[in-house]
């Protein structure tokens, strides 16, 4: 901030809480030419005024949060560039990448300054890192048993995961179920925690373009009929099965599916986004994209840990 | 009663009745809206999976509804009849008044139409798309040129202190307005601010928090000063707490609005401000409620014979705890518990239905009488009835929405031993579920009032007089 604004600033804030505190004296003191408790000799719709003495606990009270407010405004930032003389702050102000917040972050600590949130964040890992560590020293298949550990990983998951996969695990439309054994990238423990820790970007491409409204028609039609669905045309499904060329390079000649691409199998009950042959069709049609944000940032690597072991556990049963 | 029987035939009562009788089919839609989307927050199934009808466009449209529609005109109902009242004179123009009356019904209609049809600016308490922001404004204009024409050839050397609190409400809230809807149009339904990023955010919570602090406050409080001397037949308290709480209240709410923006992306700097000068504002607030209160001094006894006084006194109690309730919020630590719950809900709602609608019933019941050339309500009775209905009903909505916001608070910052939060947000939600259906009770028992006074007021209208007994509450006691 320029200091022509931080005076601009400071002088208007000042300037009002001035002001008020001027206003207050000068009604104290009866300046309406009235006597006090008279009436002031002018009436509306038969309405009069009495020129009254402002009530002695307000006034005081007006006093009190005028004195406050300057106090205030004297220990926090408030006044333009003026940082207080307490030097609070909320976070590190003017930061525009998560690079520069870091190096705020140390450039703060070397000045004895650290912001409300850094300090709340340095004194939660203080108390509870060590959790943690403890924690991450074991494998998943050992916390996967571990009662108290899958507690603190089902709680994680509560709060960052159960938004789109559900509350159960359950998974929803476009998002996988966790609580079965299919897995589009893979079930192990190494996998899971790749998952979680760096996200997955999975790509279905539309291919209206290229096969047309009756070349999809075919396709969906032998795709169906991967997973034994009654009742297809056959014509189409035989003709599908040429046009299938297309995309064994994900799901495979049989159709199976490949976890490298997070391209799901075909053959089984299991359908991510809805199992109508409308649903297919319009996957075929204008392609997919699923997307599993990475929480390395978020969460780090030793609460991951137990939330893969959470994970992990699930399809364990 | 005798103001009830003196008419004033050289005063434009024209546009008054008819946005006196507006006030009221606007405050029953608006209302009605609310508590359908209270049920529905209750009986999620309420919204029949059918786009128009879900929470979401429908919230703005009950704001809207309740706000502008309802407490707009009210506010124009009363500041153009004490406006003539104060000023001993007829309203400036005629065919101007006539024009913001219809002007503000159309706004209200298109608003009806376009919020349920998604059409939305997205800003809240100013959703509406820029064709109807500009008809709003000049409808606005309309109304400020009539208020301060009729000032300016009053028969009065002074200018009574409702019309300063009118006057500033009116002026406030087109500059408001104005620089909030400034967008770049990209076709007739769709606009994108012209603001962005935390600017942006400040210049929403900078006129949503003064849409409270002029149009909810001090336009409500211009109300005040003229129906509560008025039904009181009482002197006004003190001329010089009017004149330091006037100046003090309104050079000190337009800076309040950043605390609606604790711990975000805003500077700390501006938070800081918005937070000191939101607790100095405590003060003046809190003097309006005691000019008020204390006019009634020598007069408490009105207060059982009287049930329209009951609202005007009880509505500005209501006032008295939001302010006081309002600051402690704007405090951060408060702000830290308090913020995105239904505290925030209830607050609002202490305000909005405590103050701003019981002052406005307040007013239109003493108006209705006036207007029409009647000697007094259809029932003085049904306005008794109408009054507990609704101080039931907010006490039930303000409580529950107390109790679930200070609930779901502690919940989402209750934390496990590893550092874990304690709840899911769904478990919060699930323990406010309780409150959601006491908060739609206490809206019911506000609408049934509402309609009990549709009744009352077209019996008035019509010229029925109910044969009853002179109105005591001490009888039963």
């Amino acid at each position: 901030m320029s200091s022509f604004w931080s005076i601009w600033i400071s002088v208007i804030t000042l300037g009002s809480i001035l002001g008020c505190y001027l206003l207050l004296r000068w009604c104290l003191a009866n300046k309406t030419g009235v006597e006090e408790g008279d009436d002031m000799h002018h009436e509306f719709d038969g309405i009069v005024e009495i020129n009254n003495q402002l009530p002695k606990w307000w006034t005081m009270l007006f006093y009190i949060c005028i004195v406050w407010g300057v106090v205030y405004l004297v220990l926090y930032p408030g006044l333009g560039s003026f940082k207080g003389v307490l030097n609070w702050q909320s976070s590190n102000q003017n930061i525009r990448s998560l690079a520069e917040s870091k190096a705020a972050v140390e450039a703060l600590k070397t000045n004895g300054i650290v912001s409300q949130y850094d300090r709340e964040v340095a004194a939660a890992d203080k108390a509870f890192a060590p959790i943690f560590e403890a924690y991450y020293q074991k494998s998943v298949e050992e916390l996967a048993k571990d009662p108290e550990a899958l507690k603190v990983g089902q709680r994680l998951f509560a709060q960052n995961c159960s938004q789109c996969h559900g509350s159960d695990a359950g998974g929803q439309r476009g998002f996988p179920s966790l609580i079965d054994d299919d897995w589009l990238y893979g079930g192990s423990p190494d996998k899971i925690k790749e998952t979680l820790l760096n996200g997955r970007k999975a790509m279905m491409p539309a291919w209206i373009d290229v096969l047309g409204a009756k070349g999809v028609d075919e396709v969906v039609a032998y795709t169906l009929s991967l997973s034994n669905r009654p009742d297809l045309d056959q014509s189409l499904v035989t003709a599908g099965k040429d046009k299938f060329t297309n995309c064994v390079a994900c799901h495979g000649p049989d159709g199976k599916g490949n976890q490298a691409f997070g391209a799901p199998n075909l053959t089984d009950q299991i359908w991510l986004y809805g199992a109508t042959e409308k649903s297919v069709t319009e996957t075929l049609t204008y392609g997919r994209n699923g997307v599993m944000p990475a929480f390395k940032d978020t969460l780090g690597e030793k609460k991951i840990h137990l939330v893969a072991s959470y994970v992990y556990s699930l399809s364990q049963k | 009663m005798s103001e009830a029987i003196q008419v004033h035939p050289e005063y434009n009562y024209k546009v008054i009745r008819q946005f006196a009788v507006m006030t009221v089919v606007w405050g029953i839609v608006g209302m009605l809206v609310g508590v359908f989307i209270a049920a529905q927050l209750y009986w999620p199934a309420l919204n029949f999976d059918t786009p128009w009808l879900t929470f979401s466009r429908l919230r703005p449209l009950h704001t809207n509804a309740v706000i502008f529609a309802f407490g707009g005109c009210a506010l124009f109902a009363t500041s153009l009849y004490v406006v003539q009242r104060t000023c001993h004179v007829r309203l400036f123009s005629d065919k101007l008044a006539s024009f913001t009356f219809w002007g503000w019904q159309l706004v209200i209609v298109l608003a009806a139409i376009t919020l349920p049809m998604g059409i939305t600016s997205s800003k809240e308490y100013a959703e509406l798309e820029w064709p109807i922001d500009i008809l709003l404004t000049i409808v606005w204009l309309s109304y400020i040129i009539n208020f301060f024409g009729t000032m300016i050839i009053r028969k009065v050397s002074h200018i009574y202190v409702a019309n300063w609190f009118f006057g500033a409400f009116m002026l406030t809230v087109a500059v408001l307005h104005i620089a909030n809807s400034m967008v770049i149009p990209v076709s007739l339904t769709k606009s994108y601010s012209l603001y962005s990023g935390a600017v942006d955010a400040m210049i929403q919570w900078w006129y949503g928090h003064n849409a409270v602090g002029f149009f909810l406050t001090a336009g409500f409080l211009g109300m005040m000063y003229y129906f509560v001397p008025k039904q009181a037949g009482r002197p006004v308290f003190s001329y010089r707490l009017s004149v330091v709480h006037f100046w003090a209240l309104i050079s000190l709410y337009i800076w309040a609005g950043p605390h609606h923006l604790h711990y975000t992306a805003l500077p700390d700097w501006t938070q800081s401000l918005g937070m000191a000068m939101s607790i100095i504002l405590f003060v003046p607030s809190w003097g309006g409620m005691i000019n008020g209160i204390m006019t009634l001094s020598g007069a408490w006894h009105k207060l059982r014979t009287d049930p329209i006084l009951r609202f005007l006194v009880v509505s500005l109690s209501f006032y008295g705890m939001s302010t006081f309730e309002g600051p402690m919020m704007a405090i951060k630590t408060v702000n830290a518990l308090s913020h995105y719950t239904d505290w925030t809900v209830g607050h609002v709602h202490s305000g909005a239905l405590g103050w701003v609608a019981m002052v406005s019933i307040g007013a239109i019941y003493h108006l209705i009488p006036v207007l029409f050339e009647r000697q007094k309500m259809y029932s003085l009775k049904l306005v008794n009835v109408h009054f507990w209905l609704a101080t039931i009903g907010v006490v039930l909505y303000i409580v529950a929405m107390w109790i679930s916001g200070v609930l779901q608070g502690l919940m989402w910052s209750a934390i496990n031993a590893d550092g874990t939060l304690t709840y899911s947000f769904v478990e919060s939600l699930e323990a406010s579920m309780p409150f959601y259906l006491v908060r739609f009770i206490g809206g019911v028992f506000v609408v049934l009032g509402m309609l009990i006074m549709a009744y009352n007021c077209y019996r008035t209208i019509k010229g029925d007089s109910l044969q009853e007994p002179a109105f005591e509450e001490a009888k039963t006691a």
